[in-house]
Parts: structure tokens; C-alpha cells; sequence
């Protein structure tokens, strides 16, 4: 139990830290931590908790809290949670001070730029990993390919979208 | 463009109760993303910070690691209350929702047996999924014009999709060419004279 916990601690520091440009660049490696490293759960486990996160209120990292608490209780979720909000909560802190100083600064826009194209590869890679996982046929595409184009084309709210695939889910299987 | 923000004397300087208030609203009422709702309470109906200031607080919040709306959570608590401001804010931020995702995974495995739960989970997956190649696509199509930055995104890709290469080395060999490429592109702006002004991040 303290080993998992431990565990869980490392890995969400270190995703902690690595996040910029928003948690969904992190999703693969949390994928490959918790899936293929330490074999907490199957990957269309982690994609079902990933989902069940998405349809939940508040900050889009809560598959974290879940994640923890699946692999060991309550205990697990407060670790994991303060691993993942903890570390880039203390770097906030301590450089927002000094933002004032070096927000106008050249090198801190090619920064900001030279991170849009290594998130743009990792989201792209988590959008991969997640289908990959959660589409087990061809109806279930189906559902991953229509929503991603209504997301993408109009401004839809997203909860209309998770639930219209839910109940696309509860019809279609059924059928098929 | 007149400045329509209202004046510094109408803002609202909130007590520590009043932020762990306003995030735990905030944490049980954003769906599908925080952020439209976080500027309209924190600006507009709460008055913690004019339009400018949020701007600015979000601009720093974007630039590190972490949730953007998590990050301004600490920086506005902080920036009101110190420590005990930037604990209440975020702690009101993520206690609602840690609850309800519990909830929700209490109920996915007591229930996931039954095939008809089992079905509506996976439609709600693949949907989650198109969700995020949305999100992807929207991300990726601005590199086309930045043969560079797309090349760098494509790495990254193989590197974590397909060879599955942990994420610390992937990002201590790409992070420099994504800045080396940047710091290129602006060096030749400057020199053609021609920067277009376009510091935009997403």
C-alpha cells in the first residue's frame, strides 16, 4: 500500500511539473504509467475513467482524483491529488511575483511559442491513445467520429455531446 | 476602442471565505472547460479583477504548468490572502468535483456488469474521445502554416503514440527545437521587419 502510494506521488509530481499547455498533454504518459508500467488498470479501463472525469464538473484533470482513488481509496486520491495540484501550485506562487518583470520580455513569447508546437503533439498523441482505447468497433467510431466533428464545427456545448454518445451507446450496442 | 472595464473603486477585494465560496461555485457549476465561466464570475459578477488584470493573471497561468483555471485559483488567492487565500481558492476549486467524479466512479463499477451500463459507458467514451481529437485538430491545423513547429509536432507525435518514449526525455530533446525554431522565426520577423504583431498561444 505505502509502495502505491509512493508510486502514485512520483508520477503525478512529475506530470505536475511537466504539464504546459493544460493537462491533456500529460494523458499518454499518465496512460503509460498507470497502464503499462504498473499494470493498475487495462488501458479501456483508463479511457472509461478519462470519460467519466470529462463528464464531471470542475478542473479537466479530475481523472486524476479518480485514478487515485481506483488504485488505493481515499488515500490514494488525496495523494494523487495533491501530487498533481501541489508542485505547479508552488511554481505558480513563486513566479508570479516576478511576472510583472518578464511577462513583456522577447524571450518569454518564443518561449510561450516554442511550446505550441510540442503540445500540439502530445494532444494529438493523447487523442490517438484515448480513441484507440475507447472505440472498441465500428459503431463506437462512429459515435468518436461525429462528435469530434460537431465539436469542431459548431459550438455545441460538450456536455450535450457526452450525453448524446452515452445514449447513442444505450441504443446503438443494443442493436448491433 | 473606448475602455468600457469599469474603474479600479468598483472592484471587490474578497475575503478568504468569499473565494473558497466562489470556487466551490465555480468547481460545481463548469462544465466541459472552466475557463468561459471563471473570467465571467471572477470579472463580471464578482469584481475580484478588472477585465485587464485577469487577462494578464491568465497570460502567467498559460505560460506554466498545470490547469490554467487551478493555476489562477492559487494566483488570485495568493495574490488576496497569501497562503491562506491560494488554500481555500484552490482546495474550493477541486474539493466539489472530487466528490462528484468519485460518485461517478462508485456508480461505474457497482454497475458495470450490466450490459446496457456497459453500453452507455462506452458511447460516453468514444464521445469523450471525439471531444478530444476536436481539440486536437484545433491545436494542430495552425502549425500547417509553420513547417518548423509542424515538424517538431509530429515528432512528438511518433515519439509518444507510436514508439510510446516516456515524456521527460520527449520533452527535454523537443522543448529546445520547438524554442531554437521559435527564436528563428522571430529573429527573421525583426530582420524583414514584418513582425505581424502575432504573439497569439493557445
Amino acid at each position: 500500500m505505502t509502495a502505491t502510494l509512493i508510486a502514485l506521488a512520483l508520477i503525478f509530481t512529475q506530470l505536475s511539473l511537466l504539464a504546459f499547455g493544460g493537462g491533456n498533454t500529460i494523458l499518454p504518459e499518465m496512460q503509460r504509467q498507470v497502464v503499462d508500467v504498473h499494470h493498475w488498470m487495462p488501458a479501456r479501463e483508463f479511457s472509461a475513467l478519462f470519460a467519466l472525469a470529462q463528464a464531471a464538473p470542475g478542473p479537466n484533470m479530475m481523472i486524476v482524483t479518480l485514478i487515485g482513488w481506483h488504485v488505493a481509496g481515499w488515500a490514494g486520491m488525496l495523494v494523487a491529488s495533491i501530487a498533481k495540484f501541489g508542485p505547479s501550485s508552488l511554481v505558480t506562487i513563486a513566479v508570479m511575483h516576478a511576472w510583472d518583470r518578464f511577462k513583456d520580455r522577447p524571450w518569454r513569447r518564443i518561449a510561450q511559442k516554442g511550446f505550441v508546437p510540442v503540445t500540439a503533439g502530445l494532444i494529438a498523441a493523447s487523442a490517438l491513445l484515448i480513441a484507440k482505447a475507447s472505440d472498441p468497433n465500428g459503431f463506437a467510431w462512429a459515435i468518436t467520429g461525429v462528435c469530434a466533428v460537431l465539436s469542431f464545427r459548431t459550438r455545441i456545448h460538450p456536455l450535450w455531446l457526452l450525453g448524446a454518445g452515452s445514449v447513442a451507446g444505450l441504443v446503438g450496442f443494443g442493436l448491433f | 476602442m473606448p475602455d468600457l472595464a469599469p474603474p479600479d473603486e468598483t472592484l471587490h477585494t474578497p475575503t478568504v471565505r468569499e473565494l473558497f465560496v466562489g470556487f466551490l461555485t465555480l468547481g460545481f457549476t463548469s462544465f466541459g472547460g472552466a475557463l468561459p465561466l471563471a473570467r465571467r464570475a471572477v470579472v463580471e459578477q464578482r469584481r475580484w479583477l478588472s477585465a485587464a488584470e485577469f487577462t494578464d493573471l491568465l497570460g502567467l497561468c498559460q505560460f506554466l504548468p498545470g490547469g490554467n483555471v487551478i493555476n489562477l485559483s492559487v494566483a488570485l488567492g495568493m495574490r488576496f490572502h497569501g497562503w491562506r487565500g491560494a488554500l481555500a481558492s484552490i482546495f474550493g476549486f477541486i474539493a466539489g468535483p472530487s466528490l462528484v467524479v468519485v460518485g461517478l466512479g462508485v456508480l461505474y463499477e457497482r454497475t458495470q456488469d450490466d450490459p446496457h451500463v456497459r453500453h452507455l459507458f462506452t458511447g460516453l467514451a468514444a464521445a469523450a474521445a471525439g471531444l478530444l481529437i476536436s481539440m486536437a485538430a484545433k491545436i494542430v491545423l495552425p502549425l500547417l502554416r509553420d513547417p518548423a513547429g509542424a515538424a517538431i509536432a509530429v515528432l512528438g507525435f511518433i515519439a509518444i503514440a507510436i514508439l510510446r518514449t516516456p515524456l521527460l526525455p520527449t520533452m527535454l530533446v523537443l522543448t529546445p527545437l520547438g524554442i531554437a525554431a521559435a527564436a528563428l522565426a522571430a529573429k527573421r520577423g525583426t530582420n524583414r521587419g514584418a513582425n505581424d504583431g502575432n504573439h497569439g498561444g493557445a
